[in-house]
């Protein structure tokens, strides 16, 4: 048995039935990372010994008898722009590269009550802010199908150390794709779930409004299992929604008879990838099959929402990231006289070049004379995409897109041009300006062995559905039982 | 031209901070003083991934104020992020309101000289107070204190409608006790619990025009404020009639030399960038919501004004200095509780407790002992435990060291002597010592006999009962 | 959309970032790139919408005014670069 195979269902199972230990399960996990993150760079921080320190604790208690959660002992990666109480929390920017969090995350706190148990902190672009993980201050982080080619960004790490089996699942966060697309280039499955419906205290913020943590996984089920563990209103977060408690392990019916899929056209223009397209195609012709009602429909508002989120994002994150300033904590300079000094250099040299791209651009367009031109239009714009999008679910219960324009891209290919980097976040994007709930679900792969992601996206809040549909498509593609990422060198 | 020729024109944004047991966006406690950094926590720290939380007391205080001040309140408000570096400022953003202030369009009346007046209040809106910067040992660097970050701040902004320093200080004084008297704020000036910053223009009489204005900020004393407003007004002025112009810009009152100072150089023109805050959620007061918190206000000073005349037969102007502060109206009704005398709790609050504030340099808030303690006064006075002159020497021992009347008397052998034997052989002393005065007194000097009765307090450390003196003073001389 | 000089040292300064001459010089081009872009918003019809603040209607979330002290001092100052007595330490600032 080869245990990183195994999905965290599977592993739950191992584990119930006495046929593998959390100190087992950690071990090979830590062997693997031994062996791959070399080639992969995933991880910023690594908690090896305290993880085999907790597993040892859980098997004892398994072996007393006495209770412990129906998951506990399975080890996970978080990306590293959710706060650790006493581990490194960097959010992949020199500013934060000693910063230890006085607190935990909501979802970190989740997890310690599940008994879930971290091997570490995972890569992503600097303050969640590029689609590559290039932009990371540490390292970049490889795609495992081909490691000349990136896993996809921001939560490149996260998608990168599933798909290397270097965790079984792991967390990540969404402000306008940076879980699906990542999933998508990387083979696995990626939820960003309703807006509200996962607090965010504790996530360091790029774009309060738009910041959504979830799941990225090997399968829908796992992605439901962690969706469980995370989901839930949080009384520090005004945002997080109160809803009633579900288990989305039980939505997953493996049927889609009936259901209302709509295709918007706009989504299949020409920036999209002939293979791309095509491969999206095959998949909606087996949601036929499966007894899916499919309808091309039309949402035509993706290029404004996409301006609208560059827009909105860097405002709000020209804001949150003015805290730091090097007086509290971060980055400080060494070369000062003066408080100006501080704050102009610490912040010059703590931010790397895309951080401090979008902070201009955000201060741009919320200065005096411009904001009603940019910011307040973008906001009167967004009630346009959350309309368009509500039109859409009076008909369809979920609209079917592909996750990105292209498969992963090679290393320093785009990193040069901001504006062609940003154009790929169209599909991802006005999901995030809606506060919509979307999953990336991996269906094929192009000619070059890279892996195509299929994008769901549902109504507020019916992650139900989203996940059932999802988990059927893959039922029928078994895209996990055919392809494998080989760390192509 | 001169002086008169000037209209003086000012606008008030005062600050108050809220008396709630926690901060605005975290459940730290607002508790003044303190060692530093211990009223704190990651999120008033601004620790990344925190988030604020709004403290529903902040937002019924604001109303509490806003009905209180004539306000129209918005049914529809939101929080904006005000957007600037300073060292107090942990987020580098201050949590304000922008365009939608949860009150707007109120005025309060003033009595002035010429009458009553009604000043207009644009707007009271929430925001979180900052920081504290200290000075290290060395005076080398400055040291970073948050214990007052995110402490709640009511802003309540003036019309121009103020055209004097004296106008001023009573709008203050009666914004200062309405916020008193329903119990949003302590105002405590000397803690910074309410502080102002002050817009002074001058035009010349006529002129429909505003004058370009100055900003002076964070004033937070009457008397300070009062002189920065007359220093810059003839500063304005003088440069006027100087043929120069009045540069908008904000200044720093010295209260040592008595002048202002330009406070920001100009290149560093701020752009605030405010937006409505995302991580906070909108506000929609309901009319239920509202009406609730106007029938729950307490009694104003405009009402417990007009009850004093009634209720307790004071005279006007009594009535009125009383209910100027709701310290002074507080200690008045308690007091008159517990003694059943409004009349000589009023005098004593009106003469001698006044007359020592004002020496001492005290607000009202300051008075150190209780209703209890003069009202207990007073009865031992009208008992005849204690001589009123002696009842004054309690009174300035109340406000050193404040503890029970008759233990500061008994401490201090003030009893009053009622003794006849003892209060008789004090009299055949001072006559005989004062032959002269016995003289005039018979020669038909009625006046002698005020100094011989003074002459007999002296020897007693006025502890000899008055009355009795005077009794028998008039006895012996009848001889 | 052009964006001279003056403007991008002036949003520099309001967002405390020290620009290198040829980063000003790309800086403006990215701006100007992806303004122009952003501009397209104007294209769109919203004369009736209201602005979103965020994504949701939501009203009213408010917390109750009980304390609830940290305890946990040290670990708020554990990070500063600079401290003294309890304090952030800062050059001197008037």
């Amino acid at each position: 048995m080869n245990i990183t195979e195994l999905t965290v269902h599977e592993l739950k199972e191992k584990l119930d039935k006495k046929e593998l230990t959390s100190q087992e399960i950690t071990k090979a996990y830590i062997d693997r990372i031994n062996e791959k993150e070399k080639d992969v760079d995933a991880f910023i921080t690594l908690t090896t010994e305290e993880a085999m320190k907790q597993a040892k604790e859980i098997d004892e208690k398994r072996a007393k008898g006495e209770k412990v959660s129906s998951y506990a002992g399975i080890p996970i990666g978080i990306k590293d722009n959710m706060c650790t109480k006493g581990v490194k929390t960097t959010c992949a920017s020199k500013m934060l590269e000693n910063f230890i969090s006085p607190y935990n995350a909501t979802v970190v706190e989740k997890l310690n009550n599940e008994e879930i148990i971290s091997l570490g902190k995972l890569n992503m672009d600097e303050f969640a802010m590029g689609g590559s993980t290039e932009y990371s201050y540490f390292k970049k982080t490889k795609n495992p199908w081909n490691l000349n080619k990136v896993p996809g960004g921001s939560s490149g790490g996260s998608a990168a150390a599933v798909a290397a089996e270097l965790v079984p699942f792991a967390l990540g966060s969404d402000t306008g794709g940076s879980i699906r697309q990542p999933a998508a280039f990387c083979g696995v499955v990626g939820l960003k779930p309703t807006y509200g419906l996962v607090s965010r205290y504790g996530l360091v913020a790029f774009a309060s409004s738009l910041d959504q943590i979830g799941p990225i996984t090997k399968d829908v089920e796992d992605s439901a299992i962690l969706l469980n563990m995370i989901a839930g209103h949080d009384s520090k977060d005004t945002t997080s929604q109160e809803i009633e408690r579900k288990d989305y392990t039980k939505a997953l019916k493996n049927d889609v008879k009936g259901l209302k899929i709509g295709i918007p056209k706009e989504y299949f223009g020409e920036g999209i990838n002939k293979e791309v397209k095509e491969k999206i195609f095959e998949a909606v012709e087996k949601y036929k099959e499966l007894g899916a009602i499919v309808e091309e429909c039309s949402i035509d508002v993706a290029d404004y929402a996409l301006a609208t989120y560059y827009i909105i994002a860097c405002a709000e994150a020209s804001s949150n990231l003015g805290r730091f300033d090097g007086i509290r904590y971060g980055y400080r300079t060494k070369e000062f006289e003066n408080l100006k000094d501080i704050y102009r250099n610490s912040r010059s040299e703590g931010f790397g070049q895309e951080v401090k791209r979008r902070i201009i651009l955000g201060t741009y367009v919320l200065s005096s004379g411009y904001y009603d031109a940019y910011y307040k239009k973008a906001q009167k714009v967004r009630t346009l995409v959350k309309k368009q999008f509500a039109d859409a679910f009076k008909k369809y219960d979920v609209i079917l897109t592909p996750t990105a324009p292209t498969v992963a891209f090679n290393l320093g290919e785009r990193s040069n041009n901001p504006l062609e980097m940003y154009l790929a976040d169209i599909c991802t994007v006005p999901v995030n300006i809606a506060g919509l709930p979307g999953i990336s679900i991996p269906i094929s792969v192009d000619k070059q062995g890279m892996p195509i992601g299929l994008q769901l996206i549902g109504n507020y809040f019916e992650e139900e559905k989203l996940l059932n549909a999802a988990y059927t498509l893959e039922q029928a593609i078994k895209f996990r039982e055919n392809y494998k990422p080989e760390f192509k060198k | 031209m001169s002086r008169e020729d000037y209209e003086v024109v000012i606008g008030l944004e005062v600050h108050a901070e809220l008396s709630t047991k926690t901060k605005i966006f975290c459940s730290c406690p607002t508790e003044f003083g303190g060692e530093p950094n211990t009223h704190c926590c990651p999120i008033c720290m601004a620790m990344p991934g925190t988030l604020p939380v709004l403290n529903e007391k902040v937002v019924e205080y604001a109303v509490k104020a806003g009905l209180a001040t004539n306000c129209e309140i918005s049914r529809d408000s939101k929080n904006d992020r005000k957007n600037y570096f300073y060292p107090d400022l942990p987020k580098a953003y201050q949590i304000s309101q922008f365009d939608k202030p949860l009150c707007e369009k109120g005025y309060i009346e003033i009595e002035t000289e010429e009458g009553t007046k009604k000043i207009r209040l644009t707007r009271i809106h929430i925001e979180e107070d900052a920081g504290k910067l200290n000075h290290d040992e060395y005076g080398r660097g400055s040291l970073v204190d948050l214990n007052r970050a995110g402490v709640p701040l009511i802003e309540i902004v003036s019309e121009p409608d103020l055209r004097s320093a004296n106008e001023t200080e009573i709008y203050l004084r009666k914004l200062k006790s309405i916020l008193e008297y329903i119990e949003v704020s302590d105002c405590k000036m000397q803690e910074g619990s309410l502080r102002a910053d002050v817009n002074v223009s001058v035009r010349k009489k006529g002129a429909k025009e505003f004058g370009t204005r100055t900003e002076m900020k964070n004033m937070n004393s009457f008397r300070s404020i009062v002189r920065a407003i007359e220093y810059e007004v003839e500063r304005q002025i003088d440069i006027i009639e100087d043929g120069g112009k009045i540069e908008q810009e904000t200044l720093r009152w010295d209260d040592v030399s008595g002048k202002t100072f330009t406070m920001r150089d100009k290149e560093d023109a701020q752009d605030y960038r405010y937006f409505p805050d995302p991580d906070l959620v909108a506000i929609r007061l309901s009319d239920e919501y509202i009406e609730n918190i106007r029938k729950a206000l307490p009694e104003l000073p405009e009402s417990r004004r007009i009850r004093y005349l009634e209720e307790y037969k004071l005279t006007e102007k009594e009535a009125r200095i009383l209910t100027s502060s709701k310290y002074l109206s507080d200690l008045f009704e308690e007091a008159t509780k517990i003694s059943n005398n409004p009349k000589a709790v009023v005098n004593w609050i009106l003469s001698d407790i006044s007359k020592t504030l004002n020496e001492k340099e005290l607000e009202p808030d300051q008075i150190p002992f209780t209703a209890e303690n003069l009202a207990e006064l007073i009865a031992l006075i009208e008992k005849g435990t204690i001589s009123n002159t002696i009842g004054k020497k309690v009174l300035a021992e109340l406000f050193e060291n404040p503890k029970s009347p008759s233990k500061i008397i008994e401490e201090n052998g003030w009893v009053q002597i009622s003794d006849e034997s003892a209060i008789k052989e004090v009299v055949l002393k001072v006559l005989s010592e004062n032959e002269q005065s016995v003289a005039d007194y018979k020669a038909g000097k009625e006046k002698a006999l005020g100094f011989l009765v003074g002459q007999a307090m002296k020897q007693t450390k006025g502890k000899a009962n008055p009355q009795m003196l005077n009794k028998m003073f008039i006895e012996e001389l009848k001889k | 959309m052009k964006v001279s000089k003056e403007e991008i040292r002036h949003i520099a300064k309001l967002a405390n970032l020290k620009l290198k001459e040829e980063e000003e010089d790309t800086y403006i081009l990215h701006l100007q790139d992806i303004l122009n872009y952003a501009n397209i918003v104007n294209n769109a019809n919203v004369d009736d919408l209201e602005e979103a603040i965020g994504v949701q209607d939501k009203y009213n979330v408010f917390r109750k005014d009980e304390i609830i002290n940290f305890e946990d001092r040290e670990s708020l100052l554990q990070n500063a670069p600079d401290k003294e007595n309890g304090m952030f330490k800062i050059p001197k600032v008037l």
